[in-house]
């Protein structure tokens, strides 16, 4: 059983926020953040079997500028937890370890998942015919 | 003094009690979310603008239902295993990780057999 009063290792208090460090936790972060996610999606399938007057609450929810701010994180959240799951699984390939490469898969997952994530949203609005 | 090995100690006493298991599931379940996240997301994509019909349209074809129970048992089979992972590093004391622990795995469960029921309900019922 863990000492609840043992210094904790990486040493919060003086440790230098770096990118490797930062992408850890955020996968960590959005992965809970997505488990959150699966609510929505429950209640959205759950709405849809209910019948078109329950289908156009969850569709008048998410349709607002809360659900949509709220849909846009998980974007965001599924985004980036898809492009570092990628290279989790890379890793356990046996590869990639160099710190060079570290740093360097690190950059290509910030910026895919932004991209990514705004692709997703301009075409959304395109499928609306709101472009 | 005991006569089991330092192997056959040690074996299976990881903090989740079978740790390979776990993180080899865990990997599975990832690679198979690779597509069917991809399929999902575009699927929402091209359903921005749908109606009620549509929806029900999409839902009920047996492709669509079928990547969607895959997507589900994946998905919260992921969910469970990550969550249990992220308890286990953080929740030390006795009963408070087994509460987590019985929390985690009856959330998923529930949550992912709704969303395959609703699924399910609209292929087959609705
Ligand atoms: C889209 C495809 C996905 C991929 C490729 C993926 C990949 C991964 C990988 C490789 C890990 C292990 C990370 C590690 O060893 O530290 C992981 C952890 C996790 N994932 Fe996913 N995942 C995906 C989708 C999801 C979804 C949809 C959810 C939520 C419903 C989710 C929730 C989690 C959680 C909670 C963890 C544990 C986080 C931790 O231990 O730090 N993932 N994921």
């Amino acid at each position: 059983m863990a000492q609840p009063d043992r210094p904790l290792s990486p040493h919060l208090q003086v440790y230098r926020w770096q990118i490797t460090n930062t992408l850890s936790i955020l996968h960590r972060l959005t992965g809970v953040a997505l488990g959150a996610g699966t609510l929505l999606m429950a209640y959205w399938l759950i709405a849809i079997a209910a019948g078109p007057e329950a289908f156009a609450t969850a569709q008048g929810f998410v349709g607002s500028i809360v659900g949509r701010i709220i849909l846009l994180g998980f974007t965001f959240a599924l985004a980036f937890h898809f492009s570092n799951g990628i290279r989790h699984l890379f890793w356990d390939s046996g590869r990639g370890f160099e710190l060079s490469a570290v740093h360097t898969s690190g950059w290509i997952v910030v910026i895919a998942s932004a991209i990514l994530t705004l692709a997703i949203w301009i075409l959304g609005y395109a499928v609306r015919g709101a472009l | 003094m005991s006569l089991r090995t330092p192997l056959g100690r040690a074996r299976g006493l990881g903090s989740a009690k079978n740790g390979t298991q776990h993180w080899w599931h865990q990997r599975l379940t990832a690679l198979a979310l690779l597509p069917l996240a991809v399929w999902f997301v575009v699927s929402l994509i091209t359903l921005a603008d749908a109606t009620y019909e549509d929806v029900i349209d999409w839902l009920s074809s047996p492709i669509v239902a079928g990547l969607m129970l895959l997507l589900i048992f994946a998905m919260f089979m992921h969910l469970k295993i990550g969550l249990q992972e992220v308890i286990e590093d953080y929740v030390h004391s006795g009963w408070r990780k087994v509460a987590s622990l019985v929390f985690v795995t009856f959330g998923t469960i529930t949550l992912g057999l709704a969303c395959a029921l609703a699924v399910l309900w609209v292929w087959l019922v609705g």
